[in-house]
C-alpha cells in the first residue's frame, strides 16, 4: 500500500536535530546510492543506507522504526565512498542516539533470577544493559 | 569644485530599502556639491542623459553614481563622463546596491546610514581625483593560438580569414586534439572524422596560418600589442622530402601502443599518428627510436627511396611577436586508475569511454580490435561530481557521449544488453533530450544509481557491477563482459604548463579562470590573451566552436583599430622617496618594475604598458614612494575619514 506523506516545516526540526547530532549536513546527500551499493549488510536492511538519508531528508520521524538503523555496522565503507563526504555512518549513529536517549528499558535486570545471573557471562550482562536499559 | 551626485533607485533594488530623499538631500549638505539628482535607472537612456545636459549646463566638473557595482556599470558612466568633455577618472561609483541594499535588506535604517557613507566615501575620494587620460599604444594583427584541437583551429582559421597572421603552436606532431579520436557526435551523429578533417585541411591551406606541429611555447614576455615568444620545435626526424609511402614503417622493428587508437592496435617508432593527420608526414618518436637510445638500428634511413629520414636534424627555437594570444590548450582524461573501487588498469574488461570510441570506429570500418561482447554497462561520473578523488565539477559531456556510445552498441547489434548506470542524467543542450529519448526507444536501459564497486570474476574475467537502483530501492548485483567507465575531464598537462608560461589565474576545478563569468566568458585578467574550449572548462564541440569564434573575435575587436587604450591607472614611483630597494620589482607579477639609474641614484620606474593596477607595489613598498593613480594614499586617508564620520552635516 502506497502511504501519504505530508512535507512541512514541521518537519524541519527532525532534520535539524539529526544534522546537530551528526554534525552532517544531510540535504547534501544527492540519492546516488553508493553507500548503499557498497554496503555490506544492506541485504539485511529494510531500507537501504540511501533511503534513510532520503526520509531523514524529508523529516520523516518513521526513519526510527526502521531496523536499517540497528543493522548498520558502523563499517564506514558509505563514508570513505559517500561522493559528497557525507558521513552516513554518523547519521545511522545520531538516529540510534535519538532512540537510546528516551531512555527506554527493553530489559527489567531486577526482573532477572538470581541463579541465571550467577551464570550468564559477565561481558553479556554488560552488554545487554548497555543496549537494551536507558 | 562643481560635484554632481546621482541616486539610482535600480527599479526598487536600492530604493526599497534605502531611503531615497533621506539620502539626496544628505548628499546636497556636502561641499563643493553643485547638484543632486535621483533616477529610477540611471543606466537608462534618460539617467545617462541627465549626466550628460548637466555636465554641459552647470558646468559640472566632477561627477558620482551611487548605483550598482562598478564592476557592472562602472564603464557605461565613464564613458558618458568622456563624452561630457571631462576626463572619465573624475568620477566615482558608490556601490550602494552589491555593498548595501542586497545584503542589509532587513535593516532598511541602518542601510539609509551605509549608503550616506558610501557616499560621502564617493565625494571625499572624488574632490582628489586627477584628471587622468586613457593612453593610445599602437597594435598589429598578430596572433598566438596555442593548442590546435577543435577549439584553435577554428580561432586560427576565424583569424585567418578575417586577414589576421596566425601562429598555431601544436605540442603533438599533428593537429586535430581529442576531437580526431571519437566516432560519432552526439546529437545528431555527425562522424567526427569527417566533419574534422576538411577543417584541419583547410589550415595549412590558409595562406595567413603559420603551423608549428610537435612544437610548445616555452616563453612569453612582453605585453598586449608587443608579446615576445620563443617557440620550441622539437625534431621530426623526417624532412619535408616523405612522401608517405610507408616503406619505413615496415622495416622498423619496434612495435608500441598506438595511443591515438587507445593501446587497442600498435604503431611503429616511425609513424603518421592516423590516417587524416595534418600534416600528413611520418614521425620519429626518439624515447623509442633503437638508433637513438642504442646508436644502431637505421633501417628506416637505409629503406627510404626519398631520403627523408635525417637523424641529425635539431631541436629549433624559434622567435616571434605577436600581439595577442589565444590559449586553446584543451583537457586530459580523467585518469581512471585513480577510482581503485574500479579496478582500471588490472581488470582487461573494464575500459574508458575514449577506448570504446575507438573500438566502434574499428567495428564500423569491419576490422575490429578486440571483442565487446553481449553484456555492457557504462559508469557515469568517473572522476567527476566526485570529492573522494577531489573533483567536484561536473564534466557536462559524458553523460550524453555514454547516450550517444551505447545507442550506437545497441544499433549495430541489437541483441546487446546495454546499460548505463547514472547518477543524474543531464541531457541539457539543444537536441539532447530528444537524443536521449532515442536512446531509450533503441532498448538501452538507464539506471539511476552511482556503481559502488565493481568486481573481477578470476577466471571468466567477467565484471560484476554492484550498484542500488535508486529509483526501485533495489540492489543489483550483475555481471557484464565489458564495463565502460565514462571518465570526466580535467585541466590538461598542456594547460596547466602554458597557464604557467603566461601566468594565468585558474578557477577551483584548475580551468583557466575567465575575467567575468558572464560578460567576460573568453577574456582573462591577462590583457590581449584569450582562452576557449575546454581548456577553459568542460564542453561540448558546440560550445567549443562557439567559445572559439568568440575569442578569434574579441582579439580582432582589440586589434583591428591598429591602436588600443591602456587604462592610466597604474602604478607611478615617486623618485625622491625612492630608495631604489627593489622590493616592487620582487613582488610585481607582470615584471612591470624595473631599476634604473637616475642622477645617480637607483630608483625604481614602472612600465605603465605592463602595469595592471594590481597595487601589490604599492603595498609592499616600505618608503610610501610606489603609488597608484586613482587610489593615491591621500585619496585613501580621505576616504577613510569619510567612512568614520568625519562627515559636514
Ligand atoms: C569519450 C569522449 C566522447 C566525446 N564525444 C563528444 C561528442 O559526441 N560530441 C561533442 O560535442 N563532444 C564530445 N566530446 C568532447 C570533445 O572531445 C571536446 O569538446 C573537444 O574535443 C574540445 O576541444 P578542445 O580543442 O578544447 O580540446 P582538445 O581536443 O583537448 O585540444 C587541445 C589541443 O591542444 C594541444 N595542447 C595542449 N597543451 C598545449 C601546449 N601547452 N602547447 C601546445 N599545444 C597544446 C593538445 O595536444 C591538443 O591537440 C567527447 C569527449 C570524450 C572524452
Ligand atoms: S553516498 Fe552520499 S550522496 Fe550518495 S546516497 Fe549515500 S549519503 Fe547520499
Ligand atoms: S631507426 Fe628508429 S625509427 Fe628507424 S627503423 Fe630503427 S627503430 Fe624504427
Ligand atoms: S555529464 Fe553526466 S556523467 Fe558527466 S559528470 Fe555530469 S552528471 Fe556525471
Ligand atoms: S619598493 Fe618602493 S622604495 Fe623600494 S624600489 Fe620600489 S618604489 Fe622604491
Amino acid at each position: 500500500m502506497i502511504k501519504k506523506i505530508e512535507i512541512s516545516p514541521e518537519n524541519e526540526k527532525f532534520l535539524k536535530k539529526v544534522n546537530e547530532l551528526s554534525g552532517q549536513v544531510i540535504t547534501l546527500c544527492e540519492q546516488c546510492g553508493t553507500c548503499s551499493g557498497g554496503c555490506p549488510l544492506v541485504t539485511e536492511m529494510d531500507i537501504t543506507p540511501s533511503q534513510m538519508m532520503r526520509i531523514v531528508q524529508l523529516g520523516q520521524k518513521e526513519v526510527l522504526d526502521y531496523k536499517a538503523i540497528w543493522v548498520c555496522a558502523s563499517c564506514f565503507t558509505c563514508t570513505v565512498r559517500c561522493p559528497r563526504q557525507i558521513d552516513v555512518s554518523k547519521v545511522a549513529e545520531a538516529l540510534r542516539q535519538i532512540i537510546l536517549r528516551q531512555a527506554v528499558d527493553h530489559i527489567d535486570i531486577k526482573a532477572i533470577p538470581k541463579e541465571e545471573i550467577a551464570c550468564l557471562p559477565q561481558i553479556a550482562l554488560v552488554s545487554a544493559c548497555r543496549k537494551f536499559t536507558g | 569644485m562643481k560635484i554632481g551626485v546621482y541616486v539610482c533607485h535600480c527599479g526598487g533594488n536600492i530604493s526599497e530599502v534605502v531611503d531615497i530623499k533621506q539620502l539626496t538631500s544628505f548628499a546636497e549638505k556636502q561641499s563643493d556639491v553643485a547638484i543632486v539628482r535621483d533616477n529610477a535607472h540611471m543606466c537608462s537612456d534618460v539617467g545617462r542623459n541627465l549626466v550628460l545636459e548637466d555636465i554641459k549646463k552647470h558646468n559640472l566638473d566632477r561627477i558620482v553614481v551611487a548605483a550598482c557595482s562598478p564592476q557592472f556599470h562602472g564603464k557605461t558612466f565613464m564613458d558618458i563622463v568622456k563624452k561630457a568633455g571631462l576626463s572619465p577618472y573624475l568620477f566615482e561609483m558608490a556601490n550602494i546596491r552589491e555593498q548595501c541594499s542586497w545584503p542589509h535588506f532587513d535593516e532598511p535604517e541602518l542601510a539609509t546610514r551605509k549608503a550616506k557613507d558610501l557616499v560621502n566615501v564617493g565625494i571625499a575620494k572624488v574632490k582628489l581625483d586627477e584628471s587622468l587620460e586613457r593612453k593610445s599604444m599602437p597594435i598589429g594583427k598578430r596572433v598566438l593560438v596555442v593548442g590546435a584541437g577543435i577549439a584553435g583551429i577554428q580561432a586560427a582559421l576565424d583569424l585567418g580569414d578575417a586577414g589576421f597572421e596566425v601562429f598555431l603552436v601544436e605540442k603533438k606532431p599533428t593537429i586535430g586534439g581529442k576531437m580526431a579520436q571519437l566516432s560519432r557526435t552526439f546529437p545528431t551523429e555527425d562522424c567526427a572524422a569527417c566533419i574534422l578533417s576538411p577543417k584541419m585541411a583547410d589550415v595549412p591551406s590558409n595562406p595567413n596560418i603559420t603551423l608549428f606541429t610537435n612544437s610548445e611555447v616555452e616563453k612569453v614576455s612582453g605585453f598586449i600589442g608587443n608579446f615576445e615568444v620563443t617557440i620550441n620545435k622539437k625534431p621530426r626526424y623526417v624532412n619535408d622530402n616523405c612522401v608517405s609511402c610507408g616503406i619505413c614503417e615496415e622495416k622498423c622493428p619496434v612495435k608500441l601502443p598506438n595511443e591515438f587508437e587507445q593501446g587497442l592496435t600498435t604503431r611503429r617508432a616511425i609513424y603518421v599518428p592516423f590516417e587524416f593527420a595534418v600534416p600528413y608526414k611520418y614521425v620519429i618518436d626518439e624515447p623509442n627510436c633503437i638508433y637513438f637510445q642504442k646508436g644502431k638500428c637505421g633501417n628506416c634511413k637505409k629503406v627510404c627511396p626519398h631520403d627523408a629520414v635525417d637523424f641529425e636534424q635539431k631541436p629549433e627555437k624559434i622567435e616571434i611577436k605577436v600581439d595577442t594570444i589565444i590559449v586553446a590548450s584543451g583537457y586530459d582524461i580523467f585518469d581512471a586508475s585513480e577510482k581503485k573501487v574500479y579496478g582500471f588498469g588490472t581488470n582487461e574488461n573494464v575500459i574508458t569511454s575514449l577506448e570504446m570510441e575507438r573500438m566502434i570506429v574499428h567495428e564500423a570500418e569491419g576490422r575490429p580490435t578486440r571483442k565487446i561482447g553481449n553484456r555492457i554497462a557504462f559508469i557515469q561520473c568517473v572522476g567527476s561530481r566526485d570529492e573522494q578523488i577531489g573533483n567536484e565539477y561536473c564534466s557536462r559531456i559524458c553523460c550524453m557521449y555514454a547516450t550517444k556510445l551505447s545507442q550506437l552498441l545497441k544499433r549495430t547489434d541489437p541483441k546487446r544488453d546495454v546499460y548505463v548506470f547514472y547518477t543524474d542524467l543531464r541531457a541539457y543542450g539543444k537536441g539532447f533530450e530528444e537524443y536521449y529519448k532515442r536512446a531509450a526507444r533503441t532498448g538501452v536501459k538507464f539506471i539511476r544509481g552511482r556503481v559502488a564497486e565493481l568486481i573481477e570474476d578470476p577466471e571468466t574475467k567477467k565484471v560484476t557491477v554492484k550498484v542500488e537502483d535508486t529509483l526501485a530501492r533495489q540492489i543489483i548485483e550483475s555481471e557484464f563482459d565489458l564495463v565502460v567507465l565514462s571518465v570526466g575531464m580535467q585541466p590538461g598537462e598542456g594547460t596547466g604548463k602554458i597557464a604557467e608560461v603566461l601566468r594565468m589565474t585558474r578557477s577551483p576545478g584548475g580551468f583557466l579562470q575567465e575575467a567575468h563569468p558572464k560578460f567576460k566568458p573568453v577574456d582573462t585578467l591577462n590583457d590581449g590573451v584569450f582562452i576557449c574550449g575546454c581548456a577553459q572548462g568542460p564542453k561540448d564541440i558546440p560550445d567549443t566552436v562557439a567559445q572559439a569564434s568568440a575569442a578569434a573575435a574579441r582579439a580582432i575587436r582589440l586589434m583591428n583599430k591598429g591602436e588600443y587604450e591602456v587604462e592610466p591607472i597604474t602604478a607611478v614611483v615617486d623618485e625622491d622617496l625612492c630608495s631604489g630597494c627593489a622590493t616592487c620589482v620582487s613582488v610585481c607579477p607582470y615584471d612591470a618594475v624595473k631599476t634604473e639609474v637616475k642622477d645617480d641614484k637607483r630608483v625604481a620606474k614602472v612600465n605603465e604598458f605592463l602595469c595592471q593596477g594590481c597595487g601589490s607595489c604599492s603595498a609592499a613598498c616600505p618608503s610610501g614612494a610606489s603609488q597608484q593613480h586613482w587610489f593615491m594614499s591621500s585619496q585613501l586617508k580621505a576616504m577613510v575619514g569619510a567612512a568614520l564620520g568625519e562627515e559636514e552635516e
